[in-house]
């Protein structure tokens, strides 16, 4: 048992691999946490906008891209899009992917973040003489984002898990590293390892954010 | 156009392959439903007995809990699909696939009621205990109704998230629709096959995203 | 506080031509304002004109529209009709500079709507700095002095959240007063406070009366109102019922919808 999954040596034969998968797994973060966290915010505004036709195709996008497993998405970007004439890297098909679904959760979580915002707040925002871009720079938005921030904190978790998809596109991130190591040795030590640098990357941010959700809810 | 609609949504290819998706799509709902009925079980029963806060008990919870919501489910699928046979457990792809995804289930459900418990105001536990009712009956008869209100909106939403996570099914070879539509994609090299299978996802999974945003409007606590 | 001490305090000159006084001269005017929410209308053709320094209360049963008047008056409510003029200056119709134009109208809300994120000194300075473009120094003296007017330069650093009710709604007076508006509006301001807080916001009103500042004030705090008032206006059913100086208004009302009203608050 413990040398089918904790074999220190083929751990450590396996380090060097994965902590250059790790490092594509940051990689991806650093461009899809930013991206998706913006796209998400465009898509909240539209969401809880004046306009209804605005309303209904960012709801209609938000919905749709939730219903869609991620997987699903980046198969298809990867797989199905080149008998399109369509071929991408894996990286490119993997921001795209994952720029959409992560877009859908970040903006339902912004959304219900200004719905939370009392109408009383932009009022007086507005009875001051500040406009509307104003109002939501200055007085809205930090709102929204204060009552949402442990849900945000999840979703920056989903998407650093989300990652490991990556791996089904021949992506080299951390747990395609893992793999490759697993098929060669028949042993699933790497697996635990790249496991092991999972948790200690995000078992610190379930905790704070359980900290965050206590001291909100209080 | 022509050479879109000839890759996306060949006639024949869909027509061909479209028993095989619904037989996938079988799958997806059967998994689907297992999952989310054992995991939300599973996760109330664990916030329920860390009520009674009962020290030992309560960090085995949370540490089962933290893991399983702080590691990516593939992750959790790969080690058990490959390491388990290793150590003389043979389990079927779609047993693994329904072991960890109730596993994640749970670990989030029981984070999710174990929230709607301690949020309800402590005077709701003291008029039950002081009525004579035991802390079990409170907990079962007075403070679990009401933590419903606050859980279902955010459980609907795990739930959705963890049971399109079935489609991860495909890397180990369960074939769900995901599954099936690849293998029907490389028979045909034609991109209909998975155009079908985002078409089906989006008809099962839809109707639920919808209802969680009605459910979220209607529980929710209105802004003042 | 005597009325006698108030009395004095405001020069005759700018009382004399009040209460009645012309709609020419008024600085701030409403005419014929109407507003429906749906089919329900709740304003039928509000005229009202106030004088340069007055202050005019406006008493009302609950749904008579006295809220929505106020609210109209800087178009946070959009009015159906009537015109809005601030010193002769239109706010209604278009091509107007709205912003502008509100921040020669203060008001102040039953629920303070104080920013939470912002410590008062920010939620006193953010429309001097974000739409007066006030350089930051300047901006916090300004408000350092308005904070002053209400009694709290001490609290400038603290949160909402560490402050009072009564402290709060005074706040949220500093956040309309620092820009210096022409006319403040007050939506039951002392409504949502307990009652020992009531007080010091209304000492604070009295200080900025005395002071000159034009007040429109929607509230319920009668001895205030005999206090302090100019004209005394009573709202019913989206109409002004009845308008005068206080002693008419609560000695002897004409009307007997307003003598109904008042009979309530006589204990």
């Amino acid at each position: 048992m413990l040398d089918q999954f904790f074999n220190l040596a083929i751990m450590a034969k396996a380090l060097p691999l994965v902590l250059t998968g790790l490092g594509m797994t940051l990689l991806i973060c650093a461009v899809v946490i930013p991206l998706g966290a913006l796209g998400g915010l465009l898509a909240a505004l539209g969401s809880v906008s004046e306009s209804r036709a605005l309303r209904w195709l960012t709801i209609g996008f938000i919905d749709f891209f939730r219903a869609v497993p991620p997987l699903v998405l980046l198969i298809f970007i990867y797989a199905g899009l080149p008998f399109a004439g369509i071929s991408m890297s894996p990286f490119m098909a993997v921001t795209i992917g994952f720029f959409l679904n992560n877009s859908a959760y970040f903006a339902e979580i912004f959304r219900a973040g200004l719905l939370s915002v009392p109408k009383g707040q932009v009022e007086a925002a507005r009875s001051t003489g500040l406009g509307q871009r104003d109002t939501l720079i200055w007085v809205t938005l930090p709102q929204a984002t204060r009552n949402v921030l442990p849900d945000l904190l999840s979703n920056v978790v989903e998407v650093v898990k989300l990652t490991s998809l990556a791996s089904v596109v021949s992506l080299g991130e951390m747990l395609h590293a893992a793999g490759m190591v697993r098929s060669i040795t028949y042993n699933a030590s790497p697996l635990v390892l790249a496991a092991g640098i999972y948790l200690l990357l995000l078992w610190p941010v379930i905790r704070l954010i359980g900290r965050f959700e206590r001291r909100l809810a209080s | 156009m022509e050479r879109f609609i000839d890759t996306f949504f060949n006639a024949a290819v869909l027509a061909r392959y479209a028993p095989a998706i619904l037989e996938g799509a079988l799958v997806t709902v059967l998994l689907s439903l297992l999952i989310v009925m054992a995991g939300t079980v599973l996760g109330s029963g664990l916030a329920c007995l860390r009520a009674y806060r009962i020290k030992p008990v309560s960090i085995l919870i949370v540490v089962f809990a933290d893991m399983l919501r702080a590691l990516p489910p593939l992750v959790l699928i790969l080690l058990a699909f490959f390491g388990l046979p290793n150590v003389g457990i043979v389990l079927s792809s779609f047993m693994v696939l329904f072991v960890v995804l109730t596993l994640v289930l749970a670990a989030f459900a029981e984070e999710i009621v174990w929230a709607g418990i301690t949020a309800t105001p402590k005077g709701q536990w003291e008029a039950a205990r002081s009525t004579g009712l035991s802390f079990t009956r409170a907990l079962i008869f007075v403070v679990l109704p009401q933590a419903v209100r606050m859980v279902i909106p955010p459980l609907t939403n795990r739930a959705i998230a963890i049971t399109k996570m079935t489609a991860l099914g495909m890397v180990i070879g369960v074939p769900d629709i995901l599954g099936q539509a690849t293998t029907a994609q490389s028979f045909s090299a034609n991109a209909s096959p998975l155009t079908l299978a985002a078409i089906a996802y989006v008809i099962l999974f839809l109707p639920f995203v919808i209802a969680s945003r009605w459910l979220e409007a209607r529980f929710a606590p209105p802004a003042a | 506080m005597s009325k006698a001490i108030i009395r004095l305090a405001v020069p005759d000159m700018i009382l004399s031509p009040a209460p009645q006084g012309s709609a020419a001269t008024a600085t701030f005017r409403v005419e014929a304002l109407h507003k429906s929410f749906g089919a329900d209308p709740v304003l039928k053709g509000i005229n009202l004109s106030v004088q340069r320094s007055e202050m005019v209360f406006v008493l009302g049963p609950s749904g008579s529209g006295k809220s929505t008047m106020l609210r109209c008056c800087n178009r946070l409510e959009e009015p159906d009709a009537g015109e809005i003029f601030i010193q002769g200056d239109r706010l209604t119709g278009p091509g107007v500079d709205l912003n502008k134009m509100r921040q020669r109208i203060g008001i102040v809300f039953q629920s303070f709507n104080l920013y939470p994120h912002l410590s008062a000194l920010g939620n006193v300075t953010l429309a001097l700095r974000k739409v007066q473009k006030m350089p930051r120094e300047k901006a916090r003296v300004a408000g350092l002095e308005a904070l002053d007017r209400v009694g709290l330069s001490d609290r400038a650093r603290h949160y909402p959240s560490q402050l009072s009710g009564g402290q709060q709604q005074r706040v949220a007076i500093a956040r309309a007063l620092a820009l210096n508006p022409t006319v403040m509006l007050f939506d039951e301001p002392t409504s949502a406070l307990d009652p020992e807080l009531v007080g010091d916001v209304l000492d604070v009103m009295r200080d900025m009366k005395r002071q000159g500042m034009t007040m429109v004030v929607v509230s319920h705090e009668m001895k205030f109102a005999r206090d302090a008032a100019d004209r005394v206006i009573f709202m019913d059913d989206g109409l002004i019922v009845e308008e005068g100086p206080p002693e008419q208004i609560f000695g002897d009302p004409q009307h007997n919808r307003t003598r109904a009203f008042l009979s309530r608050f006589h204990e």
